[in-house]
């Protein structure tokens, strides 16, 4: 798949601003006034700015509101609905909180848990696609939901809750990098199926329908970079998941926090570049290419 | 909108006949000469006549070599567009109800004054049927010339869609799949007609016929054969002479 950047920007900011709007909406940490306009502004931030960057890939974005109509069936409708609905009532609980120094529970825990939806939505808008059989996988979800979860604990500033998070994201990560590998081997599609001329013998793409490349290709066979996956795989690696957990180990300054939210950011922007870069969509099997 | 029928009255497709086509192009040129001046935005080329032409098609032929486990390779030519999916995932994936499969003959469609061009239905098509339009920024696809099939205005000869019209070899074949006594459901009966990557689920209604299988040139030399083979394996004479010269050059 090509990996466009601005669902790269997209779905690594608003992961961890809507990561971190889970932990604001639950108290944690508990912030009033100034501090927690701070934080709830950097949370609306990323997760307003990703949401903003997913228009950029739009054709006709001025049409954009037509995307809350399909939620009965479209998982990209879903994700708008409950993105907004999860900003409304994030927004209701941080006035309280920061100018009327109120604490509406209720906001807050439905933003909360609204919050998590929409990156489980976002996640499942790729995890449903049976084309691309490595991201139609159940770990898809578990993936983005992890990354989340410990990159909000980490902008949130809770050491304690970050260090078992980032193990456990680090872990899916491997996970994810493993089974996905063989997704398409185990998926069973292969120009013969794509063909039907697989009981006839062995088929070889022998002439394309074009000279030239088209949108297909553009969009779903991208091989630029795949030859620098397992580097990129280590880079994205230490990073997202090893420099932030060396630096939460060493006593705390708020320079080191710092540090380990960019490099946590880096890394899973790489990963998510890698996400999309090496994901294989099977249309390609039509153009002998994968 | 993009939550699918039921099920559809009838199921309007094509049945492409894979022995014989004969890869000319011709039902590319014609979808693409109809629809670029009827329903919907043009298809639309970029840098035609330069370094790196592309454009907009709503059906491409693929060319394939099939090497069987014994004897000759096979050349297959293969047109492939949109196969209006009973279970169309580029339907239910649409966040605008753009895109929508028709309950009257299951026909798959887009609303192009809906689409906001995301693309992501054509993530989900296995068979790259849809191409976004890079000048319209909307996403395109085979219509089955639903302008022209049930277009009083034309004669009736002219009432299939484009492509079937044109094909010289006869190789595509257009019908109401969904009706068992249909020229193409007999049809896709009589020569075990199939669907493309059937374990994805997707229900194509577009049939492909697949070759048949090939003369075996070599059972068919008979009681003759023995009569024409060669009698002098090392030639003699003059033909002799030459040889043994030409070598020792």
């Amino acid at each position: 798949m090509h990996p466009a950047p601005s669902v790269i920007v997209f779905t690594t900011l608003s992961g961890l601003g809507f990561g971190l709007l889970f932990f604001l909406g639950l108290g944690v940490p508990d912030v009033s006034g100034w501090v927690a306009f701070v934080f709830f502004a950097i949370a609306f931030g990323l997760s307003v700015g990703g949401l903003m960057a997913s228009t950029f890939h739009l054709s006709h974005p001025e049409r954009a509101l037509k995307a809350f109509t399909q939620w009965r069936s479209s998982w990209l409708s879903r994700e708008g609905c409950c993105a907004v609905l999860a900003l409304i009532s994030m927004g209701l609980y941080a006035i309280g909180i920061i100018f009327l120094g109120q604490r509406w529970g209720f906001f807050g825990i439905l933003g909360s848990i609204l919050s998590l939806a929409t990156v489980f939505t976002t996640s499942m808008i790729y995890t449903q696609l049976r084309t691309i059989p490595r991201w139609n996988m159940k770990l898809t979800p578990i993936l983005f939901l992890s990354f989340s979860l410990a990159g909000g604990a980490l902008l949130a500033g809770q050491t304690r809750i970050a260090m078992p998070l980032l193990l456990v994201a680090a872990l899916v990560q491997i996970l994810y990098w493993r089974q996905g590998d063989k997704a398409f081997a185990d998926s069973g599609t292969d120009l013969g199926t794509a063909t039907g001329l697989g009981d006839l013998g062995t088929v070889r793409a022998f002439e394309p329908p074009h000279t030239g490349t088209n949108y297909l290709l553009r969009e779903f066979v991208h091989v630029v970079g795949r030859k620098h996956a397992e580097k990129l795989r280590l880079i994205s690696f230490v990073l997202a998941f090893f420099l932030p957990i060396a630096l939460l180990l060493i006593p705390f300054s708020h320079f080191f926090a710092l540090l380990a939210v960019l490099s946590h950011l880096a890394g899973v922007a790489t990963s998510r570049w890698l996400f999309f870069a090496q994901a294989e969509h099977v249309v390609g099997l039509y153009y002998g290419k994968r | 909108m993009t939550q699918l029928p039921e099920s559809t009255d009838r199921k309007m497709g094509l049945v492409i006949d894979l022995d014989t086509c004969v890869g000319c192009h011709a039902c590319v040129i014609s979808c693409k000469g109809w629809n670029t001046e009827n329903y919907g935005a043009p298809l639309s080329d970029q840098d035609a006549y330069g370094a790196d032409p592309s454009g907009t098609f709503l059906n491409r032929v693929h060319s394939y070599e099939v090497q069987p486990a014994e004897g000759h390779a096979q050349l297959i030519h293969f047109p492939k567009s949109c196969l209006h999916c009973e279970d169309a995932p580029c339907v239910t994936v649409c966040p605008t109800g753009a895109s929508y499969k028709r309950v009257e003959d299951g026909i798959v469609l887009v609303n192009e004054s809906d689409c906001i061009g995301c693309g992501l239905c054509a993530w989900s098509c296995p068979y790259g049927a849809r191409e976004m339009d890079a000048t319209e920024g909307v996403m395109k696809k085979c219509t089955l010339c639903v302008d022209r099939i049930y277009n009083e205005n034309l004669p009736e000869v002219d009432r299939v869609p484009s492509c079937v019209r044109t094909c010289p070899a006869g190789a595509r074949h257009f019908g109401d799949l969904g009706d068992p006594t249909s020229d193409v459901s007999i049809l896709v009966a009589e020569r075990g007609g199939m669907d493309l990557m059937p374990e994805l689920g997707t229900k194509p209604v577009n049939k492909y016929l697949p070759p048949r299988p090939k003369d075996q040139i070599e059972e068919q030399i008979d009681i003759l054969a023995p009569l024409l083979a060669p009698i002098a394996e090392e030639p003699k004479s003059f033909l002799g002479w030459l040889d043994k010269t030409l070598e020792k050059l």
